[in-house]
Protein backbone atom coordinates (compact mmCIF):
# COMPACT_ATOMS: atom_id res chain seq x y z
CA UNK A 1 0.00 0.00 0.00
CA UNK A 2 2.59 2.51 1.01
CA UNK A 3 4.54 1.40 -2.05
CA UNK A 4 2.02 3.15 -4.24
CA UNK A 5 1.95 6.28 -2.12
CA UNK A 6 5.73 6.50 -2.14
CA UNK A 7 6.02 5.99 -5.86
CA UNK A 8 3.49 8.69 -6.60
CA UNK A 9 5.14 11.21 -4.27
CA UNK A 10 8.64 10.53 -5.57
CA UNK A 11 7.51 10.87 -9.17
CA UNK A 12 4.71 13.39 -8.84
CA UNK A 13 6.23 15.99 -11.13
CA UNK A 14 6.95 13.56 -13.93
CA UNK A 15 3.63 11.74 -13.63
CA UNK A 16 1.79 15.01 -13.82
CA UNK A 17 3.56 16.34 -16.88
CA UNK A 18 3.24 13.01 -18.74
CA UNK A 19 -0.45 12.87 -17.85
CA UNK A 20 -1.07 16.37 -19.11
CA UNK A 21 0.89 15.57 -22.25
CA UNK A 22 -1.23 12.49 -22.94
CA UNK A 23 -4.44 14.40 -22.29
CA UNK A 24 -3.54 17.06 -24.81
CA UNK A 25 -3.21 14.28 -27.39
CA UNK A 26 -6.46 12.50 -26.64
CA UNK A 27 -9.05 14.63 -24.90
CA UNK A 28 -8.32 18.06 -26.24
CA UNK A 29 -11.73 19.75 -26.43
CA UNK A 30 -10.08 23.11 -26.41
CA UNK A 31 -13.47 24.37 -27.48
CA UNK A 32 -14.81 23.56 -24.03
CA UNK A 33 -11.88 24.01 -21.70
CA UNK A 34 -8.62 25.95 -21.76
CA UNK A 35 -5.23 24.25 -21.43
CA UNK A 36 -4.53 26.14 -18.24
CA UNK A 37 -7.76 25.01 -16.68
CA UNK A 38 -7.16 21.37 -17.62
CA UNK A 39 -3.62 21.49 -16.20
CA UNK A 40 -4.88 23.00 -13.00
CA UNK A 41 -7.42 20.22 -12.59
CA UNK A 42 -4.73 17.60 -13.15
CA UNK A 43 -2.50 19.10 -10.49
CA UNK A 44 -5.27 19.39 -7.97
CA UNK A 45 -6.51 15.86 -8.57
CA UNK A 46 -3.06 14.30 -8.41
CA UNK A 47 -2.24 15.97 -5.08
CA UNK A 48 -5.60 14.93 -3.66
CA UNK A 49 -5.08 11.31 -4.76
CA UNK A 50 -1.54 11.23 -3.40
CA UNK A 51 -2.67 12.50 -0.05
CA UNK A 52 -5.61 10.09 0.10
CA UNK A 53 -3.55 7.02 -0.82
CA UNK A 54 -1.03 7.94 1.83
CA UNK A 55 -3.54 8.53 4.60
CA UNK A 56 -6.23 5.94 3.85
CA UNK A 57 -4.83 3.37 1.48
CA UNK A 58 -6.33 2.61 -1.91
CA UNK A 59 -8.72 -0.24 -1.08
CA UNK A 60 -11.85 1.68 -0.26
CA UNK A 61 -12.48 5.04 -1.89
CA UNK A 62 -15.65 5.56 0.12
CA UNK A 63 -13.84 6.20 3.39
CA UNK A 64 -13.49 9.61 5.00
CA UNK A 65 -9.89 10.07 3.87
CA UNK A 66 -11.01 10.00 0.24
CA UNK A 67 -13.76 12.53 0.68
CA UNK A 68 -11.88 15.47 -0.72
CA UNK A 69 -10.88 13.51 -3.82
CA UNK A 70 -14.43 12.24 -4.33
CA UNK A 71 -15.96 15.65 -4.00
CA UNK A 72 -13.44 17.12 -6.37
CA UNK A 73 -14.09 14.37 -8.93
CA UNK A 74 -17.85 14.79 -8.61
CA UNK A 75 -17.49 18.50 -9.11
CA UNK A 76 -15.33 18.12 -12.21
CA UNK A 77 -17.65 15.49 -13.70
CA UNK A 78 -20.82 17.44 -13.08
CA UNK A 79 -19.39 20.61 -14.51
CA UNK A 80 -18.06 18.80 -17.59
CA UNK A 81 -21.43 17.15 -18.05
CA UNK A 82 -23.03 20.56 -18.07
CA UNK A 83 -20.41 21.91 -20.42
CA UNK A 84 -21.09 19.20 -22.98
CA UNK A 85 -18.23 16.72 -22.59
CA UNK A 86 -19.17 13.10 -23.31
CA UNK A 87 -19.14 10.45 -20.57
CA UNK A 88 -16.13 8.81 -22.26
CA UNK A 89 -14.19 12.03 -22.25
CA UNK A 90 -14.82 12.49 -18.56
CA UNK A 91 -13.77 8.93 -17.64
CA UNK A 92 -10.73 9.12 -19.93
CA UNK A 93 -9.55 12.08 -17.91
CA UNK A 94 -9.01 9.75 -14.96
CA UNK A 95 -8.03 6.61 -16.86
CA UNK A 96 -5.27 8.31 -18.79
CA UNK A 97 -3.43 8.64 -15.50
CA UNK A 98 -2.65 4.92 -15.81
CA UNK A 99 0.13 5.11 -18.36
CA UNK A 100 2.30 7.68 -16.57
CA UNK A 101 1.63 5.98 -13.25
CA UNK A 102 2.52 2.51 -14.51
CA UNK A 103 5.66 3.91 -16.14
CA UNK A 104 6.72 5.35 -12.81
CA UNK A 105 6.06 2.04 -11.11
CA UNK A 106 8.15 0.17 -13.67
CA UNK A 107 11.00 2.66 -13.34
CA UNK A 108 11.07 2.30 -9.59
CA UNK A 109 10.31 -1.37 -9.22
CA UNK A 110 11.39 -2.93 -12.52
CA UNK A 111 13.82 -5.23 -10.72
CA UNK A 112 11.30 -6.81 -8.38
CA UNK A 113 8.68 -8.26 -10.69
CA UNK A 114 6.21 -9.59 -8.12
CA UNK A 115 6.07 -6.40 -6.16
CA UNK A 116 5.80 -4.45 -9.38
CA UNK A 117 2.88 -6.54 -10.57
CA UNK A 118 1.07 -6.14 -7.23
CA UNK A 119 1.58 -2.40 -7.20
CA UNK A 120 0.41 -2.06 -10.80
CA UNK A 121 -2.64 -4.09 -10.01
CA UNK A 122 -3.44 -1.95 -6.96
CA UNK A 123 -3.00 1.18 -9.04
CA UNK A 124 -5.25 -0.03 -11.84
CA UNK A 125 -8.00 -1.02 -9.44
CA UNK A 126 -7.84 2.36 -7.79
CA UNK A 127 -8.03 4.30 -11.02
CA UNK A 128 -10.90 2.15 -12.29
CA UNK A 129 -12.90 2.93 -9.17
CA UNK A 130 -12.23 6.61 -9.48
CA UNK A 131 -13.18 6.57 -13.15
CA UNK A 132 -16.47 4.87 -12.36
CA UNK A 133 -17.17 7.52 -9.75
CA UNK A 134 -16.85 10.13 -12.44
CA UNK A 135 -19.32 8.25 -14.63
CA UNK A 136 -21.86 8.12 -11.84
CA UNK A 137 -21.47 11.81 -11.14
CA UNK A 138 -21.75 12.57 -14.83
CA UNK A 139 -24.98 10.62 -15.16
CA UNK A 140 -26.41 12.22 -12.08
CA UNK A 141 -25.74 15.66 -13.45
CA UNK A 142 -27.39 14.85 -16.79
CA UNK A 143 -30.42 13.35 -15.11
CA UNK A 144 -30.83 16.37 -12.92
CA UNK A 145 -30.80 18.58 -15.98
CA UNK A 146 -33.36 16.43 -17.75
CA UNK A 147 -35.69 16.23 -14.81
CA UNK A 148 -35.50 19.96 -14.28
CA UNK A 149 -36.47 20.52 -17.88
CA UNK A 150 -39.29 18.02 -17.56
CA UNK A 151 -40.54 19.83 -14.51
CA UNK A 152 -40.56 23.14 -16.30
CA UNK A 153 -42.44 21.62 -19.23
CA UNK A 154 -45.03 20.17 -16.89
CA UNK A 155 -45.56 23.45 -15.13
CA UNK A 156 -45.85 25.41 -18.33
CA UNK A 157 -48.47 23.12 -19.75
CA UNK A 158 -51.02 23.62 -16.99
CA UNK A 159 -51.38 27.30 -16.16
CA UNK A 160 -53.94 28.34 -13.58
CA UNK A 161 -56.05 31.27 -14.69
CA UNK A 162 -58.05 33.67 -12.56
CA UNK A 163 -61.49 34.13 -14.11
CA UNK A 164 -62.93 36.37 -11.44
CA UNK A 165 -62.49 37.29 -7.84
CA UNK A 166 -62.39 33.96 -6.08
CA UNK A 167 -62.87 31.85 -9.21
CA UNK A 168 -60.00 30.00 -10.90
CA UNK A 169 -59.86 27.96 -14.09
CA UNK A 170 -57.43 25.18 -14.87
CA UNK A 171 -57.57 24.14 -18.53
CA UNK A 172 -55.80 20.82 -18.94
CA UNK A 173 -54.44 19.85 -22.33
CA UNK A 174 -53.06 16.40 -23.02
CA UNK A 175 -52.87 13.17 -21.09
CA UNK A 176 -53.01 13.12 -17.34
CA UNK A 177 -50.53 10.70 -15.87
CA UNK A 178 -49.36 10.30 -12.33
CA UNK A 179 -46.44 12.71 -12.50
CA UNK A 180 -48.43 15.35 -14.28
CA UNK A 181 -51.35 15.14 -11.90
CA UNK A 182 -49.02 15.78 -8.97
CA UNK A 183 -47.82 18.97 -10.58
CA UNK A 184 -51.32 19.98 -11.60
CA UNK A 185 -52.66 19.38 -8.10
CA UNK A 186 -49.92 21.27 -6.35
CA UNK A 187 -50.11 24.18 -8.74
CA UNK A 188 -53.87 24.48 -8.44
CA UNK A 189 -53.93 24.24 -4.66
CA UNK A 190 -51.13 26.75 -4.23
CA UNK A 191 -52.95 29.18 -6.48
CA UNK A 192 -56.15 28.62 -4.53
CA UNK A 193 -54.37 29.73 -1.37
CA UNK A 194 -52.49 32.58 -3.00
CA UNK A 195 -55.60 34.08 -4.60
CA UNK A 196 -58.02 33.06 -1.84
CA UNK A 197 -60.27 31.48 -4.45
CA UNK A 198 -63.09 29.33 -3.24
CA UNK A 199 -64.00 27.99 -6.67
CA UNK A 200 -61.78 26.17 -9.14
CA UNK A 201 -62.97 25.02 -12.55
CA UNK A 202 -61.01 22.11 -13.96
CA UNK A 203 -61.59 22.00 -17.68
CA UNK A 204 -60.83 18.71 -19.38
CA UNK A 205 -61.83 19.59 -22.94
CA UNK A 206 -58.24 18.92 -23.95
CA UNK A 207 -57.91 15.59 -22.21
CA UNK A 208 -58.31 12.85 -24.82
CA UNK A 209 -59.24 9.92 -22.60
CA UNK A 210 -60.53 9.48 -19.12
CA UNK A 211 -59.89 6.09 -17.65
CA UNK A 212 -60.23 4.96 -14.08
CA UNK A 213 -56.73 6.17 -13.26
CA UNK A 214 -57.31 9.67 -14.60
CA UNK A 215 -60.64 9.81 -12.82
CA UNK A 216 -58.88 8.83 -9.60
CA UNK A 217 -56.35 11.58 -10.09
CA UNK A 218 -59.07 14.15 -10.65
CA UNK A 219 -60.97 12.96 -7.62
CA UNK A 220 -57.86 13.28 -5.46
CA UNK A 221 -57.43 16.86 -6.59
CA UNK A 222 -61.04 17.66 -5.82
CA UNK A 223 -60.88 16.02 -2.41
CA UNK A 224 -57.73 17.91 -1.50
CA UNK A 225 -59.27 21.22 -2.57
CA UNK A 226 -62.38 20.46 -0.55
CA UNK A 227 -60.28 19.67 2.50
CA UNK A 228 -58.81 23.12 2.21
CA UNK A 229 -62.18 24.81 1.89
CA UNK A 230 -62.47 25.24 -1.86
CA UNK A 231 -64.90 23.70 -4.35
CA UNK A 232 -64.06 22.25 -7.74
CA UNK A 233 -66.23 22.05 -10.80
CA UNK A 234 -65.25 19.84 -13.70
CA UNK A 235 -66.09 21.19 -17.14
CA UNK A 236 -65.40 20.23 -20.71
CA UNK A 237 -66.84 16.78 -20.30
CA UNK A 238 -67.40 15.56 -23.82
CA UNK A 239 -70.25 13.16 -24.61
CA UNK A 240 -67.84 10.26 -25.20
CA UNK A 241 -66.18 10.89 -21.88
CA UNK A 242 -69.54 10.98 -20.15
CA UNK A 243 -70.30 7.57 -21.65
CA UNK A 244 -66.92 6.16 -20.66
CA UNK A 245 -67.37 7.36 -17.11
CA UNK A 246 -70.72 5.64 -16.81
CA UNK A 247 -69.49 2.43 -18.47
CA UNK A 248 -66.49 2.24 -16.17
CA UNK A 249 -68.75 2.71 -13.19
CA UNK A 250 -66.75 5.68 -11.94
CA UNK A 251 -68.58 7.32 -9.11
CA UNK A 252 -68.84 11.06 -9.57
CA UNK A 253 -71.73 11.59 -7.20
CA UNK A 254 -69.92 14.10 -5.08
CA UNK A 255 -68.54 15.98 -8.02
CA UNK A 256 -70.15 18.88 -9.82
CA UNK A 257 -69.69 18.63 -13.56
CA UNK A 258 -70.70 20.71 -16.57
CA UNK A 259 -70.34 20.18 -20.31
CA UNK A 260 -68.88 23.58 -21.08
CA UNK A 261 -66.48 25.93 -19.33
CA UNK A 262 -68.97 28.77 -19.71
CA UNK A 263 -71.62 26.78 -17.89
CA UNK A 264 -69.17 26.07 -15.12
CA UNK A 265 -68.25 29.74 -14.88
CA UNK A 266 -71.89 30.75 -14.67
CA UNK A 267 -72.40 28.21 -11.92
CA UNK A 268 -69.39 29.42 -9.98
CA UNK A 269 -70.63 32.99 -10.20
CA UNK A 270 -73.98 31.88 -8.93
CA UNK A 271 -72.53 29.80 -6.11
CA UNK A 272 -70.49 32.76 -4.98
CA UNK A 273 -73.62 34.87 -4.78
CA UNK A 274 -73.14 37.01 -7.85
CA UNK A 275 -75.35 38.38 -10.54
CA UNK A 276 -74.32 39.57 -13.96
CA UNK A 277 -76.30 42.57 -15.15
CA UNK A 278 -76.45 43.88 -18.68
CA UNK A 279 -76.83 47.61 -18.94
CA UNK A 280 -78.80 48.98 -21.86
CA UNK A 281 -78.39 52.53 -23.09
CA UNK A 282 -82.08 52.59 -24.02
CA UNK A 283 -84.86 53.23 -21.57
CA UNK A 284 -85.75 49.54 -21.60
CA UNK A 285 -83.50 49.29 -18.60
CA UNK A 286 -81.03 46.64 -17.65
CA UNK A 287 -81.54 42.97 -17.96
CA UNK A 288 -80.45 40.40 -15.49
CA UNK A 289 -78.32 37.76 -17.18
CA UNK A 290 -78.12 35.33 -14.38
CA UNK A 291 -79.59 35.43 -10.94
CA UNK A 292 -77.90 34.50 -7.75
CA UNK A 293 -79.31 34.43 -4.25
CA UNK A 294 -78.79 38.17 -3.89
CA UNK A 295 -80.20 39.08 -7.28
CA UNK A 296 -82.05 42.29 -7.77
CA UNK A 297 -84.21 42.82 -10.80
CA UNK A 298 -84.43 46.21 -12.37
CA UNK A 299 -86.20 47.88 -15.21
CA UNK B 1 -21.85 8.97 -3.50
CA UNK B 2 -21.40 9.84 0.17
CA UNK B 3 -20.24 7.89 3.12
CA UNK B 4 -23.00 5.99 4.83
CA UNK B 5 -24.91 8.42 7.03
CA UNK B 6 -27.29 6.99 9.53
CA UNK B 7 -28.92 8.11 12.76
CA UNK B 8 -31.03 6.26 15.30
CA UNK B 9 -33.56 7.84 17.66
CA UNK B 10 -35.43 6.24 20.53
CA UNK B 11 -39.24 6.22 20.55
CA UNK B 12 -40.10 6.05 24.22
CA UNK B 13 -42.67 8.80 24.73
CA UNK B 14 -44.88 11.16 22.78
CA UNK B 15 -42.20 13.83 22.74
CA UNK B 16 -39.90 11.41 20.93
CA UNK B 17 -42.49 11.22 18.17
CA UNK B 18 -42.24 14.99 17.71
CA UNK B 19 -38.45 14.79 17.69
CA UNK B 20 -38.58 11.97 15.16
CA UNK B 21 -40.75 14.11 12.86
CA UNK B 22 -38.39 17.04 13.14
CA UNK B 23 -35.37 14.88 12.49
CA UNK B 24 -36.88 13.40 9.34
CA UNK B 25 -37.86 16.88 8.22
CA UNK B 26 -34.29 18.03 8.76
CA UNK B 27 -32.80 15.21 6.70
CA UNK B 28 -35.36 15.66 3.92
CA UNK B 29 -34.67 19.38 3.76
CA UNK B 30 -30.94 18.79 3.51
CA UNK B 31 -31.51 16.41 0.63
CA UNK B 32 -33.78 19.01 -0.94
CA UNK B 33 -36.89 16.93 -1.33
CA UNK B 34 -39.87 18.87 -2.68
CA UNK B 35 -42.25 20.26 -0.07
CA UNK B 36 -44.98 17.77 -0.87
CA UNK B 37 -42.60 14.81 -0.79
CA UNK B 38 -41.21 16.05 2.52
CA UNK B 39 -44.67 16.39 3.98
CA UNK B 40 -45.61 12.89 2.88
CA UNK B 41 -42.47 11.36 4.34
CA UNK B 42 -42.62 13.25 7.63
CA UNK B 43 -46.30 12.36 8.01
CA UNK B 44 -45.56 8.69 7.34
CA UNK B 45 -42.76 8.86 9.91
CA UNK B 46 -45.16 10.36 12.42
CA UNK B 47 -47.70 7.58 11.83
CA UNK B 48 -45.15 4.79 12.08
CA UNK B 49 -43.35 6.28 15.06
CA UNK B 50 -46.61 6.63 16.89
CA UNK B 51 -47.53 3.05 16.05
CA UNK B 52 -44.24 1.82 17.44
CA UNK B 53 -44.94 3.74 20.62
CA UNK B 54 -48.64 3.04 21.09
CA UNK B 55 -48.90 -0.52 19.83
CA UNK B 56 -45.31 -1.60 20.04
CA UNK B 57 -44.73 -0.33 23.55
CA UNK B 58 -41.81 1.77 22.40
CA UNK B 59 -38.90 1.19 20.06
CA UNK B 60 -36.62 3.13 17.76
CA UNK B 61 -36.37 4.80 14.37
CA UNK B 62 -33.29 4.79 12.18
CA UNK B 63 -32.80 7.27 9.33
CA UNK B 64 -30.40 6.56 6.53
CA UNK B 65 -29.61 8.19 3.24
CA UNK B 66 -29.69 5.69 0.38
CA UNK B 67 -29.07 5.61 -3.29
CA UNK B 68 -26.22 5.94 -5.69
CA UNK B 69 -25.71 7.13 -9.21
CA UNK B 70 -28.68 9.27 -10.12
CA UNK B 71 -31.03 8.36 -7.32
CA UNK B 72 -31.15 9.73 -3.82
CA UNK B 73 -33.58 8.68 -1.14
CA UNK B 74 -34.26 8.47 2.56
CA UNK B 75 -34.79 5.17 4.30
CA UNK B 76 -36.61 4.98 7.63
CA UNK B 77 -36.55 1.86 9.73
CA UNK B 78 -38.94 1.43 12.66
CA UNK B 79 -38.45 -1.29 15.17
CA UNK B 80 -40.32 -2.28 18.30
CA UNK B 81 -40.37 -5.27 20.61
CA UNK B 82 -44.05 -5.15 21.31
CA UNK B 83 -46.70 -7.83 20.91
CA UNK B 84 -46.38 -7.93 17.12
CA UNK B 85 -49.16 -7.90 14.53
CA UNK B 86 -51.10 -11.15 14.18
CA UNK B 87 -52.52 -10.46 10.73
CA UNK B 88 -50.28 -8.19 8.72
CA UNK B 89 -52.45 -8.24 5.61
CA UNK B 90 -55.46 -7.10 7.57
CA UNK B 91 -53.42 -4.33 9.16
CA UNK B 92 -52.50 -3.05 5.73
CA UNK B 93 -56.13 -2.64 4.72
CA UNK B 94 -57.71 0.76 5.04
CA UNK B 95 -60.12 1.28 7.85
CA UNK B 96 -58.44 -1.20 10.09
CA UNK B 97 -57.78 0.01 13.60
CA UNK B 98 -57.36 -1.40 17.04
CA UNK B 99 -57.79 1.96 18.68
CA UNK B 100 -60.83 4.17 18.49
CA UNK B 101 -61.54 6.69 15.82
CA UNK B 102 -60.32 7.09 12.27
CA UNK B 103 -57.60 4.53 12.45
CA UNK B 104 -56.30 3.77 9.02
CA UNK B 105 -53.86 1.02 9.78
CA UNK B 106 -50.66 0.89 7.86
CA UNK B 107 -52.23 1.11 4.42
CA UNK B 108 -52.26 4.88 4.60
CA UNK B 109 -48.57 5.19 5.46
CA UNK B 110 -47.75 2.74 2.68
CA UNK B 111 -49.25 5.10 0.13
CA UNK B 112 -47.08 7.97 1.32
CA UNK B 113 -43.80 6.25 0.49
CA UNK B 114 -42.27 4.58 -2.54
CA UNK B 115 -41.10 1.37 -0.88
CA UNK B 116 -42.62 -0.32 2.14
CA UNK B 117 -41.73 -3.58 3.83
CA UNK B 118 -42.98 -5.03 7.08
CA UNK B 119 -42.04 -7.97 9.23
CA UNK B 120 -44.09 -8.86 12.25
CA UNK B 121 -45.44 -11.81 14.17
CA UNK B 122 -47.13 -12.28 17.55
CA UNK B 123 -44.53 -12.13 20.27
CA UNK B 124 -41.82 -11.15 17.83
CA UNK B 125 -42.24 -7.39 17.65
CA UNK B 126 -42.51 -5.37 14.45
CA UNK B 127 -39.99 -4.09 11.95
CA UNK B 128 -41.03 -1.67 9.22
CA UNK B 129 -38.77 -0.17 6.58
CA UNK B 130 -39.85 2.56 4.18
CA UNK B 131 -38.05 4.48 1.47
CA UNK B 132 -38.97 7.73 -0.23
CA UNK B 133 -36.96 8.61 -3.32
CA UNK B 134 -36.31 12.17 -4.27
CA UNK C 1 -47.27 22.84 31.02
CA UNK C 2 -47.52 24.83 27.84
CA UNK C 3 -50.93 25.06 26.29
CA UNK C 4 -52.34 26.25 23.03
CA UNK C 5 -54.13 29.53 23.77
CA UNK C 6 -57.89 29.72 23.18
CA UNK C 7 -58.97 33.28 22.47
CA UNK C 8 -62.44 34.65 22.83
CA UNK C 9 -64.03 37.09 20.40
CA UNK C 10 -67.61 37.52 21.44
CA UNK C 11 -69.34 34.21 20.73
CA UNK C 12 -66.38 32.98 18.74
CA UNK C 13 -63.43 30.95 20.00
CA UNK C 14 -60.24 31.46 18.00
CA UNK C 15 -57.43 28.93 18.17
CA UNK C 16 -54.19 29.30 16.24
CA UNK C 17 -52.00 26.20 16.22
CA UNK C 18 -48.42 27.17 15.59
CA UNK C 19 -46.38 24.50 17.27
CA UNK C 20 -45.55 20.94 16.42
CA UNK C 21 -47.94 19.34 18.91
CA UNK C 22 -47.18 16.30 20.94
CA UNK C 23 -50.07 14.08 21.96
CA UNK C 24 -50.59 15.49 25.45
CA UNK C 25 -50.80 19.03 24.09
CA UNK C 26 -53.42 17.93 21.58
CA UNK C 27 -55.53 16.24 24.25
CA UNK C 28 -55.19 19.30 26.46
CA UNK C 29 -56.53 21.43 23.63
CA UNK C 30 -59.58 19.21 23.24
CA UNK C 31 -60.29 19.64 26.95
CA UNK C 32 -59.75 23.38 26.90
CA UNK C 33 -62.07 23.96 23.94
CA UNK C 34 -64.93 22.03 25.46
CA UNK C 35 -64.50 23.74 28.84
CA UNK C 36 -64.49 27.18 27.27
CA UNK C 37 -67.57 26.54 25.17
CA UNK C 38 -69.40 25.49 28.28
CA UNK C 39 -68.02 28.42 30.28
CA UNK C 40 -68.61 31.19 27.75
CA UNK C 41 -71.51 29.77 25.78
CA UNK C 42 -69.59 30.11 22.52
CA UNK C 43 -71.40 29.23 19.32
CA UNK C 44 -68.45 29.19 16.95
CA UNK C 45 -64.96 27.68 17.00
CA UNK C 46 -62.34 28.71 14.47
CA UNK C 47 -59.15 26.65 14.32
CA UNK C 48 -56.37 28.20 12.26
CA UNK C 49 -53.93 25.55 11.04
CA UNK C 50 -52.14 27.70 8.47
CA UNK C 51 -48.87 27.18 10.35
CA UNK C 52 -49.24 23.43 10.63
CA UNK C 53 -46.91 21.70 8.22
CA UNK C 54 -47.85 18.20 9.29
CA UNK C 55 -51.28 16.81 10.01
CA UNK C 56 -51.12 13.08 10.70
CA UNK C 57 -53.97 10.77 11.65
CA UNK C 58 -53.70 11.71 15.32
CA UNK C 59 -54.04 15.42 14.68
CA UNK C 60 -56.78 14.67 12.17
CA UNK C 61 -58.67 12.73 14.81
CA UNK C 62 -58.17 15.60 17.24
CA UNK C 63 -59.73 18.05 14.80
CA UNK C 64 -62.64 15.73 14.12
CA UNK C 65 -63.14 15.20 17.85
CA UNK C 66 -63.16 18.91 18.58
CA UNK C 67 -65.73 19.42 15.83
CA UNK C 68 -67.94 16.62 17.12
CA UNK C 69 -67.72 17.60 20.78
CA UNK C 70 -68.35 21.25 20.03
CA UNK C 71 -71.41 20.37 18.00
CA UNK C 72 -72.85 18.45 20.92
CA UNK C 73 -72.31 21.55 23.02
CA UNK C 74 -74.07 23.70 20.45
CA UNK C 75 -71.08 25.23 18.67
CA UNK C 76 -69.99 24.97 15.05
CA UNK C 77 -66.34 24.38 14.21
CA UNK C 78 -64.48 25.55 11.12
CA UNK C 79 -60.87 24.62 10.36
CA UNK C 80 -59.07 27.20 8.24
CA UNK C 81 -55.82 27.65 6.40
CA UNK C 82 -54.90 24.08 5.57
CA UNK C 83 -51.67 24.08 3.57
CA UNK C 84 -51.76 22.46 0.10
CA UNK C 85 -49.03 19.92 0.94
CA UNK C 86 -51.02 18.90 4.01
CA UNK C 87 -54.23 18.50 2.00
CA UNK C 88 -52.49 16.40 -0.63
CA UNK C 89 -50.97 14.19 2.05
CA UNK C 90 -54.25 13.72 3.89
CA UNK C 91 -55.92 12.62 0.67
CA UNK C 92 -53.14 10.09 0.05
CA UNK C 93 -53.41 8.93 3.65
CA UNK C 94 -57.12 8.37 3.07
CA UNK C 95 -58.28 10.81 5.74
CA UNK C 96 -61.46 12.67 4.92
CA UNK C 97 -61.96 14.48 8.25
CA UNK C 98 -65.69 13.72 8.41
CA UNK C 99 -67.78 16.32 10.14
CA UNK C 100 -65.09 18.97 9.85
CA UNK C 101 -66.00 22.04 7.83
CA UNK C 102 -63.16 23.97 6.31
CA UNK C 103 -62.48 27.38 4.83
CA UNK C 104 -59.56 29.04 3.13
CA UNK C 105 -59.04 31.86 5.59
CA UNK C 106 -60.19 33.25 8.90
CA UNK C 107 -62.46 35.71 7.08
CA UNK C 108 -64.00 32.97 4.99
CA UNK C 109 -64.45 30.91 8.14
CA UNK C 110 -66.24 33.73 9.91
CA UNK C 111 -68.51 34.22 6.92
CA UNK C 112 -69.44 30.57 7.10
CA UNK C 113 -70.20 30.84 10.78
CA UNK C 114 -72.01 34.15 10.90
CA UNK C 115 -73.09 34.87 7.34
CA UNK C 116 -71.87 37.21 4.63
CA UNK C 117 -70.42 40.47 5.85
CA UNK C 118 -69.18 38.97 9.08
CA UNK C 119 -65.60 39.02 7.89
CA UNK C 120 -63.79 42.00 6.44
CA UNK C 121 -64.74 42.97 2.91
CA UNK C 122 -61.68 42.63 0.72
CA UNK C 123 -61.82 45.04 -2.19
CA UNK C 124 -62.72 43.38 -5.46
CA UNK C 125 -60.95 44.66 -8.54
CA UNK C 126 -63.63 43.60 -10.97
CA UNK C 127 -66.82 44.42 -9.21
CA UNK C 128 -68.71 47.44 -8.21
CA UNK C 129 -71.01 47.10 -5.26
CA UNK C 130 -74.53 48.28 -5.76
CA UNK C 131 -75.88 50.57 -3.18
Amino acid sequence: MSDLADIISRNEQQIRSEWIGDLHQTVQRSDLMSKAEMEEQCSALLSAVTEAVRSSGSEDVMTAGWRQTREYLEEISASRARQGFTATEVATFVLSLKRPLFSAIRRDMGKTQDRMFDTIWTATELLDRLALLTTDAYLAAREELISRQQQELLELSTPVVKLWEGILALPIIGTLDSARTQVVMENLLQTVVATNSKYAIIDITGVPTVDTLVAQHLLKTITAARLMGAECIISGVRPQIAQTIVHLGINLEDVTTRARLSDAFALALQMSGRTVVRQNASAAGSKVVLAGPLAKQEG
Amino acid sequence: MSETKRETLPLKNSNDVVLARQKVRQWATELRFTLVDQTKLVTAASELARNALDHGKGGSMTIEQVGAGGRVGLKLHFEDHGPGIPDVELALKDGFTTGSGMGLGLGGSKRLVNEFSIESAPGKGTRITVIRWK
Amino acid sequence: MERIPVLRMGTLLLITIQVDMHDKLALQLQDDVTSRIAEWGSTGVLIDISSLEIVDSFIGRMLANIAAMSRVLGAETIVVGMQPAVAITLVELGMSLPGVRTALSVEAGMELLYGAGAGFRTGSEHERDEA
